[in-house]
């Protein structure tokens, strides 16, 4: 074990914590002072409760010298992206709209980490109520992708991503809408799963599109990423969409399900756009499994082209209802320029959204409005059967697929920034996931030539999550990418 | 069908959205939605008769709890973070004449 405490996996920790080679408390303490000393550079925190991450750690060790020890993530600090409300703590979504917002109450996420010991520790930064695919539209500050501080850690989750790659924190939560979870793990080399749609509770989770937002997990490892869905996961009454089923024993599920599997190469995720480099390491990742034993099928997803343009209009209607709520009355920021009551909300939303929130808004409101709804809104709800219907036709025929999770490593700042449909076709491999509603996890398969990470995207069966684990750390347990770190 | 790509009546649209743009995001929003409706209008070619719309991916039923009061939030904790509070309420401009 040559990494520092700060770059040891959860499960690592774990067993150190259970074996008392280490407390909580010198873990929380190497987890503060790498954070001091890197998040300048980096960028991946808002802001962060030394305080309240130092008593909790005394409080596991206390529960643990008392031989009352909650369970794997007891004592382990995990970073939370701005979006999930936790009691008492700032919450801003990098809005101004949200400034001095503090949370009244616990995600149904976060007090289920609470109650397995962890450690909720900082809020991470995110593109503007998770509307972007850089971090750049975070009206507090930018973050760096750790590899290469000139680009962009991805997004919407950037902080997330950027927070494990750089050892600030071995865990972190983030939403995914349309990618903001796996397409940031890829650019910043790191694990990260998006859920199916329905298994980890929204309650508590600002909503972005109601029918698309899910809460997964960042980390080092598949095994640590299993963990932390294993806390978060599970049926909530105060989520109408939450789903009802036993949640399965990851960790077991890696030991006992081993393959071979019938994996789907999608041949419409290799076509144009896809950089050779991103290429070349995905199709390395499909010729591993391919020699472990597994079948490989090519199978198509013929609706994937328009999967971006469903994503758009979706997505931004559901948002344009969603934010009606930032209305300056109840608890946003409140214009103090308004003359009455109506120009209260013009002004307050003028004020507190950002360009890209008010882009969205707008596209949002007009695929809705009178005499376009038909057109683009039920136009969409019905392509979006369609693009979940090519998902469920491949899954009788393989357990899984393998794609690029994005068309191209990580790119620099500001390159689209002045471009929005650009910057959209950046998602253009994980929104299919979402639209659908299936689980996809992305875990590290190589590094371009520069030295930025590239990520594998395996896509599951709905509710299958046990067996993309397993797939996953197949990959993982015979190659190295995800242990190399960034020289920060 | 959607085919008036260029025409986003922005000044309607922002009026409905309830924000207040500049001259110069009104500019720029135009142009960049155009671009943006003009990608989205591949959707045109794609057949949907007979397809149901899907607003989620799972089929969902309602969900039912018993009509039963539960424990909310006190008043201080409720307004903590209003813009402006008088007399434990929220304050806001006058609404009627």
């Amino acid at each position: 074990m040559s990494d520092p405490l700060y770059y040891r996996t959860a499960s690592a920790l774990s067993r150190e914590l259970e074996a008392k080679k280490i407390s909580s408390l010198e873990l929380v303490r190497a987890v503060i002072e790498r954070t001091r000393a890197v998040d300048g550079t980096v960028g991946a925190f808002i802001s962060f409760d030394e305080d309240d991450a130092l008593a909790r750690a005394r409080a596991s060790d206390a529960r643990r010298e008392g031989g009352e020890a909650l369970g794997p993530l007891d004592g382990i600090p995990v970073g939370i992206k701005d979006i999930l409300a936790v009691e008492g703590q700032p919450l801003t979504c990098a809005s101004r709209m949200l400034g001095d917002f503090v949370s009244p109450y616990d995600a149904t996420a976060i007090g289920k980490l609470k109650a397995a010991g962890a450690i909720p520790w900082g809020r991470l930064n995110m593109d503007e109520f998770a509307m972007g695919s850089s971090t750049e539209n975070s009206s507090v500050k930018t973050t760096a992708n750790p590899w290469n501080t000139d680009c962009i850690p991805g997004g919407s989750s950037g902080g997330s991503a950027a927070c494990v790659a750089a050892g600030e924190a071995p865990l972190t939560l983030g939403s995914d809408t349309g990618g903001s979870i796996r397409q940031p793990a890829a650019l910043c080399g790191v694990v990260g799963m998006k859920p199916t749609y329905g298994l980890v509770s929204r309650y508590g989770l600002v909503a972005f599109a109601s029918s698309l937002d899910q809460v997964g997990p960042f980390a080092h490892t598949v095994e640590d990423a299993a963990i932390l869905l294993q806390a978060v996961a599970g049926y909530d009454r105060r989520d109408s969409t939450s789903y009802k089923t036993d949640i399965p024993d990851y960790r077991a599920a890696l030991q006992e399900n081993r393959g071979p599997w019938k994996l789907g190469i999608p041949s419409e995720y290799f076509g144009e756009g896809l950089d050779p480099e991103v290429e070349k390491a995905v199709r390395a990742a499909i010729d591993f499994y391919r020699k472990e034993g597994c079948e490989i099928v090519e199978v198509s997803l013929p609706h994937t082209e328009y999967a971006v343009g469903v994503y758009y209009i979706i997505a931004t209607a559901e948002a344009s209802s969603n934010l009606a709520r930032y209305d300056g009355i109840r608890y946003t920021h409140r214009s103090s320029e308004a003359t009455d009551a109506i120009d209260l909300y013009f002004r307050s939303r003028a004020e507190g959204f950002g360009e890209e929130v008010k882009r969205r808004v707008i596209l949002g409101t007009y695929v809705l409005s009178s005499g376009y709804y038909d057109a683009y809104y039920l136009k969409a709800q019905k392509v979006r059967t369609l693009i979940r219907g090519d998902f469920l036709k491949a899954y009788n025929q393989v357990d899984a697929l393998l794609t690029p999770t994005t068309p191209a490593p990580a790119f620099r700042k500001g390159e689209k920034t002045d471009d929005p449909l650009r910057m959209y076709l950046s998602d253009i491999y994980t929104i299919g996931a979402n639209l659908a509603g299936i689980p996809g996890i992305s875990i590290p398969c190589g590094f371009s030539g520069d030295g930025l990470p590239i990520g594998l995207q395996i896509l599951g069966r709905p509710y299958q999550e046990a067996d993309l684990f397993a797939i996953a750390r197949r990959f993982e347990e015979a190659h190295d990418y995800h242990a190399k770190h960034p020289g920060l | 069908m959607a085919n008036d790509s260029d025409g986003i009546d922005i000044d309607y649209v922002a009026n409905l959205a309830r924000i207040a743009l500049t001259d110069q995001e009104k500019e720029r929003f135009s142009g960049q939605l155009g671009d943006v409706l003009k990608y989205i209008e591949k959707l045109n070619t794609v057949d949907v008769s007979g397809v149901e719309p899907t607003a989620h991916a799972f089929p969902l039923e309602n969900v039912w709890r018993e009509d039963a009061a539960e424990p909310g939030f006190p008043v201080e904790t409720a307004l903590k973070n209003a813009p402006a509070v008088r007399r434990n309420m929220i304050a806001v401009p006058k609404v009627v004449e």
